[in-house]
Parts: C-alpha cells; sequence; structure tokens
C-alpha cells in the first residue's frame, strides 16, 4: 500500500495544522472546517492524520473500537476477541454515499443465507474514537451532513430501523473540507464545526517550489520519502500523546475566562459555543506547547479559527471574517 | 520516437503533434490524470482516443462516462435480478470500480455537474485511480468541464483547429512498446531545475493552485522517460509548460523586467528574497532563472488564441469563475433528473422506485416467508410498508428575469420599449425555459412593478400596453422595490437574475426628496444590501457615452456592468438569458 504524505512535510497551511493537532488533542473541540482553494493540501494534510494519530487500544474482532472494559454493543452477539492496539481510523467519507452505508444497516449476507437479523455496522462505527473525513463536504447531500452532525454531537449513533434497533459509541472528529466556489456550506451547520480554517495556495515563489519539490520526491519514491521523514512524524505523534495526557490536568486562569467572554462579545460571535471551543481549542494548543497553564498567548492563538465562522453577517461590512477577527482581536488585546 | 520532442530552438509542436505527444504521456504516466480535450465531435476526437487507447496497457478496462449518470451507476450497488435468483446479495460494481486501472471518457463534460466532477475527483486522488478523458464540446467560454475536475487532468488539449488531413501528415508517432518502455523507465527520471521553472511559470501565469506545477513537472518527467533520459531537460520542461500551464493561464505575464512584481503587495520585498536565495541552488546547471524565462516564453506563446484574447482584453478567464448563477439545483423535486432515491411513502406526486423497492425488499424475503403459515408458496418478493423507496429528482430552480427600468427623463420612453420588447422575447421562449419574467419601472416618486412575476405573455401584453415615462429617478426606491420582489421569488425556490436598465443617476430620495448626493448614497446603500442577498444582478447602462454613476451602482451591487446603447431589446434579451444561463 502506498504510504500516506507525512505531516510535517506540508509546506505552510499553519493554521490548518494547528486546527487538526488541537482535534487530535481535544476531540471535544467539535470538528474542523477547512475551506479554500483547490490546490492547497487540504485532503493530503487530514489524510496525513492516519499516521500521525496515537494507536488506541480496543478489541480484535469489534468493528466499533470500542474501548477495553465497555460493554459490549447491544444487538450485536458477536465475540470480540482480546485488546489490542489498533492504528487510530481516519474514515474517508465518499460522496454519494448511502444512509446505509452511513449509519450501518441489515446485514443482507445473514438475512438472504441464515434469515438472521444482524446488524452491519457503518462507517460511523469504523470511525469511532477517530476521525471522518468528508471532502467536498458542501457538495454532500444535507440530511447527510445533518445526520453526521448529530451523531457527532451525542457521540451516539442510534440505529431504529429494518426492525432492528442498535446503539453503538461513535465519538470522532468530523473534518469537512471544501472549496467555497462549489457552493456555500449552510449557517446552521457552519457554526456547528468548532475551528474553521480558510486556507490559501502560499504566494511566496520559494515556498511554493519547495510544495512541488516535496510533493515530486513522494510521488517518485514514497516509501524513501516517509522514511526521511519518519523521525518528525515520530516526534509529533510523541507529542499529540503527551499533549493527550497533559490536558486533563490543565488549569484555566481567570484572566483567559474573561478574555475569551470579551473577545466573543467585542467580534459579536453568537452563542456559547463560541467561547467553549476557543477555550477548548486554547487548552489543546497550550498542552501542545507542553505550558503549565492556558495563556493569552494561546487564547489568541486559536481564536481566528474558533470564531471564523460565528460571526454575525453584516451586508455592508465589506471585509472578509478573517478581515474582521483580526480586527477584534487586535482590539481586545489592546485593552 | 526521438523526432517527437524538439529542442527548445526547434519551431513547437503544434496541432495533431502535441496532442499525439500528449496521448504518449499519459500512456507512460497515467497519474497525470488524463486530459481535457475541446474539440466537436469527429474524427479528430476519435483519432485521438484510439491514439490514447491504442498506447495504454491493453487490458486495461475502457469506459464511456455519461454526464448524467447517477450514483447508482457510477459507485455500484446490488445486482437486484441476480439477487433474486441466486438468493444471496450479489453486488455490482459501479463505474467508478470498473474503470480502475484503466480508462474512463467522459462525454460532453461541459454538462457534468459539481457532483460528477467531485465523484471523478475522488477516484482520481485515490488508490489505482483511472485516466479520465473529459471531452469538452462547449461552444460558449462561459461553458466549459467543471473545475475540480478540468484540475484534475494535468493536459488540457484543443483540437478544434486539427484538420483530418493533418493525421496523415503528421507521420508515425510512439508505439506501444516505447510508451511501454518509458514507462518502466519513469520511476528513474529526476526531475532537474524544471521543479523551479514551472513553478515560476505557473506563478507568472497567474495560475494560483499549486496542482497545475506539479502535474507539469509529472509530465516533463513522462516526457524525460519517453527520450530515454534520466533527467528532465529544457526541452521537456518547455514543453510540459505548454500543454500544462499555458491552457490555465489566468494573466499574462508581466513584459520583462518588471515580471516579478505580479503580486502588488510589496515588489521590492519579493525581488530581493528572489535575488538572494537562487545562487545556492544554481552553481554547475544552467541558470534556473534562464530556464524559467524560455519556458515562460514557450508557455505564452501556446496559450490558446481565444484565451489570449481574453486576457489580453483585461476580462478574467470565464473559466475561473464559479459556474453560472442559475441553475442552483434543487434537491428532492417531483420531476427533473433522476437523483437517487430514499424511504419514503409514495403519494402526494411522488413516485414510487419500484426497483429500489424491489432491491430493498429482496433480502428479507426469506425471512418474511418463514412467517408464512400458509401451505401456498408465498410470493417471490414481499413487499412491506418499510421497503418502499420514492423517486428523488433534482431539478433546475426556475428562474425569474426581473427587469428593472428607469422611466425617468428623455431616454423614457426608448429604455421602456426596450424593456418590454426584451420581456417579449423572453418570455416567447419560456414556456420550455420555465422561466419567469417580471418588469419594475420607476420614475418620479417611486418604483412601480408594472408586470409581477408571470410566464404568461397575454399577460404582459396587457400589463405592458401603455406607460408614461418623465420626471425623477429615485433609484434607492427601484431598488428596495426589487430586492422585496427578488427576495418573495427566492422564497418560493426560483434563482433571481436582476437587470437594471438605467443611467444610474439617482436624484430622488426613498422619501420623495429631490438632492443628487443623498439620492447616490441611499442607492449606493440599497445596492450593497441587494448585493448581500446575493441574486445575480447586470447594470445595463443605457446612457449614450456611459455613465459613471451606473458603474459606481454597479460595482456596489457586484453586478455586471454592461453598456448598451437604446434601441436593441434582441440584444438585451440575450444578455439577459445568458446571465441567468
Amino acid at each position: 500500500m502506498t504510504p500516506v504524505f507525512p505531516f510535517p512535510a506540508i509546506v505552510g497551511q499553519e493554521e490548518m495544522k494547528q486546527a487538526l493537532l488541537i482535534a487530535c488533542v481535544e476531540p471535544r473541540v467539535g470538528g474542523v472546517l477547512v475551506f479554500g482553494d483547490r490546490g492547497t493540501a487540504k485532503s493530503t494534510a487530514v489524510r496525513a492524520l492516519a499516521g500521525l494519530l496515537p494507536p488506541i487500544e480496543t478489541y480484535e474482532h469489534c468493528p466499533y473500537n470500542s474501548a477495553p472494559g465497555s460493554a459490549p454493543v447491544n444487538g450485536d452477539g458477536r465475540s470480540r476477541g482480546n485488546v489490542v492496539s489498533k492504528p487510530a481510523p481516519v474514515v474517508d467519507l465518499p460522496l454519494g454515499v448511502t444512509e446505509d452505508r452511513v449509519v450501518g444497516a441489515l446485514d443482507i449476507e445473514k438475512a438472504l443465507r441464515k434469515g438472521e437479523k444482524a446488524f452491519e455496522p457503518g462507517l460511523l462505527a469504523r470511525a469511532n474514537r477517530g476521525f471522518l473525513y468528508i471532502d467536498e463536504v458542501n457538495l454532500l447531500e444535507d440530511h447527510i451532513v445533518d445526520l453526521l452532525l448529530d451523531v457527532a454531537a451525542t457521540g451516539e449513533n442510534v440505529v431504529e430501523r429494518d426492525g432492528l434497533s442498535v446503539r453503538h459509541p461513535a465519538k470522532f472528529v468530523l473534518v469537512g473540507s471544501g472549496n467555497p466556489e462549489e457552493g456555500e456550506l449552510r449557517p446552521q451547520l457552519l457554526d456547528r464545526f468548532g475551528l474553521s480554517v480558510e486556507v490559501e495556495t502560499p504566494r511566496d515563489i520559494e515556498m511554493r517550489i519547495e510544495v512541488v519539490r516535496r510533493r515530486d520526491a513522494f510521488e517518485r519514491d514514497p516509501h524513501g520519502f516517509c522514511a526521511q521523514w519518519a523521525s518528525e512524524v515520530d516526534a509529533l505523534r510523541t507529542r499529540i500523546a503527551e499533549a493527550q495526557g497533559r490536558i486533563g490536568a490543565l488549569e484555566t486562569p481567570e484572566a483567559v475566562l474573561r478574555r475569551a467572554s470579551e473577545i466573543c462579545l467585542a467580534l459579536g460571535a453568537d452563542g456559547l459555543r463560541g467561547e467553549l471551543t476557543l477555550i477548548r481549542a486554547a487548552r489543546a494548543a497550550a498542552a501542545l506547547n507542553a505550558a503549565d497553564e492556558i495563556s493569552l498567548e494561546h487564547l489568541r492563538a486559536v481564536a481566528p479559527a474558533a470564531l471564523r465562522h460565528r460571526l454575525r453577517r453584516d451586508p455592508l461590512d465589506e471585509a472578509g471574517s478573517s478581515a474582521r477577527i483580526e480586527r477584534g482581536l487586535a482590539e481586545a488585546f489592546a485593552a | 520516437m526521438s523526432a517527437d520532442i524538439p529542442l527548445p530552438h526547434a519551431p513547437p509542436l503544434e496541432g495533431w503533434a502535441l496532442a499525439r505527444l500528449a496521448a504518449a504521456l499519459i500512456a507512460v504516466d497515467p497519474g497525470l490524470g488524463g486530459a481535457l480535450v475541446t474539440a466537436r465531435a469527429g474524427p479528430v476526437r476519435e483519432a485521438f482516443l484510439d491514439t490514447v487507447r491504442a498506447l495504454i496497457n491493453e487490458d486495461a478496462p475502457w469506459r464511456r462516462i455519461p454526464a448524467g449518470i447517477s450514483d447508482e451507476a457510477l459507485l455500484g450497488g446490488m445486482d437486484l435480478a441476480a439477487t433474486l435468483k441466486t438468493g444471496r446479495p450479489v453486488m455490482r460494481e459501479g463505474l467508478l470500480g470498473e474503470i480502475r486501472g484503466g480508462a474512463g471518457v467522459l462525454a460532453m463534460a461541459e454538462r457534468a455537474g459539481p457532483g460528477l466532477a467531485a465523484r471523478l475527483a475522488m477516484a482520481l486522488d485515490g488508490p489505482d485511480a483511472p485516466v479520465i478523458l473529459a471531452l469538452d464540446e462547449s461552444a460558449d467560454p462561459d461553458e466549459g468541464a467543471p473545475r475540480a475536475l478540468a484540475e484534475r487532468l494535468a493536459l488540457h488539449i484543443n483540437l478544434s483547429q486539427v484538420a483530418l488531413g493533418d493525421l496523415d501528415a503528421a507521420g508515425e508517432g510512439v508505439d506501444r512498446e516505447t510508451a511501454a518502455m518509458a514507462r518502466m523507465h519513469l520511476p528513474h527520471v529526476l526531475s532537474g531545475e524544471a521543479a523551479r521553472a514551472l513553478t515560476e511559470t505557473a506563478a507568472a501565469l497567474g495560475i494560483d493552485s499549486l496542482r497545475p506545477p506539479l502535474m507539469a513537472l509529472r509530465a516533463a518527467r513522462a516526457a524525460a522517460a519517453l527520450e530515454g533520459l534520466d533527467e528532465v531537460t529544457d526541452a521537456q520542461t518547455v514543453l510540459a509548460a505548454r500543454l500544462v500551464l499555458a491552457p490555465r493561464a489566468t494573466q499574462l505575464p508581466r513584459a520583462e523586467g518588471d515580471e516579478n512584481d505580479a503580486p502588488p503587495d510589496d515588489p521590492a520585498n519579493d525581488r530581493e528574497t528572489r535575488n538572494e536565495d537562487p545562487p545556492a541552488s544554481d552553481d554547475e546547471t544552467p541558470s534556473p532563472d534562464a530556464l524559467t524565462e524560455i519556458t515562460l516564453e514557450a508557455a505564452r506563446a501556446a496559450i490558446p488564441a481565444d484565451l489570449l484574447a481574453r486576457l489580453e482584453a483585461g476580462v478574467p478567464n470565464a473559466r475561473s469563475r464559479a459556474a453560472g448563477k442559475a441553475g442552483a439545483a434543487k434537491r428532492g423535486g417531483l420531476r427533473g433528473r433522476p437523483a437517487g432515491s430514499r424511504r419514503g411513502d409514495p403519494g402526494e406526486g411522488r413516485r414510487l422506485d419500484v426497483l429500489a423497492t424491489l432491491r430493498a425488499a429482496a433480502p428479507w424475503g426469506r425471512m418474511r416467508r418463514k412467517g408464512w403459515k400458509r401451505l401456498a408458496p408465498g410470493p417471490a418478493v414481499e413487499v412491506r410498508r418499510e421497503d418502499f423507496r420514492i423517486k428523488h429528482f433534482k431539478e433546475k430552480a426556475e428562474t425569474l428575469t426581473l427587469f428593472v427600468v428607469d422611466a425617468s427623463g428623455s431616454l423614457a420612453l426608448n429604455r421602456l420599449a426596450d424593456a418590454k420588447g426584451a420581456v417579449e422575447m423572453m418570455l416567447a421562449q419560456s414556456y420550455v425555459r420555465r422561466d419567469q419574467v417580471a418588469l419594475i419601472a420607476f420614475r418620479g416618486r417611486g418604483a412601480e412593478t408594472l408586470l409581477p412575476p408571470t410566464r404568461s405573455l397575454t399577460r404582459a401584453k396587457r400589463c405592458l400596453a401603455a406607460l408614461p415615462g418623465g420626471g425623477g429617478t429615485p433609484l434607492a426606491a427601484a431598488i428596495e422595490a426589487a430586492e422585496a420582489l427578488a427576495h418573495g421569488a427566492a422564497r418560493q425556490g426560483r434563482t433571481v437574475t436582476l437587470v437594471f436598465l438605467t443611467d444610474g443617476a439617482a436624484n430622488v430620495t426613498r422619501d420623495g426628496h429631490g438632492g443628487r448626493e443623498a439620492a447616490m448614497a441611499e442607492a449606493s446603500e440599497a445596492a450593497r444590501r441587494l448585493r448581500a442577498a446575493g441574486h445575480g444582478a447586470i447594470i445595463v447602462d443605457v446612457s449614450k457615452r456611459g455613465a459613471e454613476t451606473a458603474r459606481v451602482i454597479a460595482q456596489d451591487m457586484a453586478a455586471r456592468y454592461v453598456r448598451l446603447p437604446a434601441g436593441d431589446c434582441g440584444a438585451l434579451a440575450q444578455l439577459a438569458r445568458k446571465a441567468a444561463a
């Protein structure tokens, strides 16, 4: 199998990389939306996560990636086998996928052969404790997106159909990417993603050449290229694992909480979801940087991604949301 | 074979010879994704397809992809007949699965929607990617293959200038053995300095995405492999720029001397970083900057004539814009193109998808029959309510073209006559196109809806029979009235295009007072609000010399600005139709 392009070898696109790393460390941040031009390494970055995520402990034959010690999924009588270490899943959700494939459905093979009702887990089960990636999320059928966001929010997939009644854990980080030219995402969906980043093609010519060179080297000799980057990938993986261990113990100082509220108020970001995401993302950023507590710096670094898509639209303001965020942040931090 | 790739100073390949070489490159490196072929159906295009087919692996699958293909056929699903016959689920592979490692020919690529493009793009990005040959027959520069797909097909070839006679005149091309040998050799070909030259050339041509330079580099390596070289040389770099980069140009490279300040942010800074860096890498090899120059020059020369004309006129490349505003597809409709089926009860216009229903019921057959207590055998398939699948359709939303006509001042009568003429012409054809037309006129103190949205020609004729002209220009009120009407239509699922016929010289405010400045400010504000609503809009400047005020309003509205002297309702109707299509 061809290896995936190593995450650290992606040139530039720091905000996107940071957002994805934050989601690795703190899945509760609630999904990442990556919008931007074609050919800006959107898919490459998400697929590269597969090589980066620390492995998970689960049962050998469990299609739901259940954690060791968890109760077996009701309605599924299969034996789960021993606890083993598996790579964390990064599941691609193809466009044109049917609802059955996503949530799971009756196992047709068994129904036909043995006349037995059995549940065949879908993509949501496979993505449990990992990432679910939708490229061109703005082209996905609305009812599927609704369904995904619902499950992502509750962390559980409930199937009541075909005379089946199954509920199984489905905790995953939803990552959507798309090109705004192909169509906008509905506003209701927008703010249900935790972080939103806008990627642009790099303007610096030397940087562009480096991108082309690295990609060319990878395409010519994928294994050799990955071997070259193996130590960096290992280091990053360790950093994520350590951050995952550290994040629970991180304190959130009063000043940071206060500033988070101030920023949200100043920018007119709707709802409390923005503040919550802001704090969670800042905590993950602090954990990644091996800091002892969350600082205002961490807050500022993650604020654009956490709030960009939550601004109220102002038809008379010409500036894009990124520019408005920067302006608001500059004001909030000048105070 | 080496006769096919000329030295950089030799006359560049053109027409058929270039296309044939492109076919060979696809055969050498299928990772190039394939080709976007602009040509009408005909023997030349067939000859090109035959050339590709003859060069790629002979066992490789070769299929045609209809532009209106359903997801079922594309992605696969259960084969109902076989399932019922064998009593076990038989899955059928979709077209995307069948062409894995082979080739797919997408006819009428300009008709393919973004959904199909995205699915093909997914296949191209995935493992065992097929080669896609997208045949673009678009006549209008506003049409074109979907960008997500065009982006991933390295080679863009135009065969429209190739005559049948050229095919014979071109002599022998690359044969299959040579291509196969080159394929073996490809992994050993180094890129040399081509990466820099191609990336810089792409930047100078205004190509934002990084995929094109990358694919140009692949093409250059494939060409070098075809030559039996171990490293890409200038000739292949130039060739790749011509084949991959030139057709994608969005700007003309700047003239010598100031080519570096293409992004106008900070030219001084740009130049510095550029001048400091190169010496590190170009000690022994020919100067990469020189290579960039040659490459850029070749690419420039190879920009297709029609594209060149547009670029020189300063018109942004039509294909670089998002696809048309109208025709926003509406899903879940009761008519239109099929868009799969979903669970649900038939009735109220929803049609039962018999095949999908049977498919849903089929696997249960045996289990359900167990429950049958009768002695007589049950039906082969027992359909229950939960199996019902209803058809879903995707239809183009109806469009509403809203004319907003300035009936003030002396030109009034002419403008109104034009608008009426255009309305009638559009309505005459609207039955087929399911368009609606409405007309608002404004003069004196306010705006008036003369013709509410309608599809009826008779009604329109009656409404438009007489209308007085003259008086002030209450533009803000007119824009607001138009917005209200457009809003209502949009809520009913119509796609709205607004056509303003005015010189933009507002001089009456919303509350009916005079005053040019206040009226202009109000009009600008109203225009911006209309922009936020996101309807397509055109400002047709009907003044004799072109009015600055109309241009300003167009900018505020993000509308297209067109100058059209009065007296040509045919041109107006055509313009409006184009904006909506």
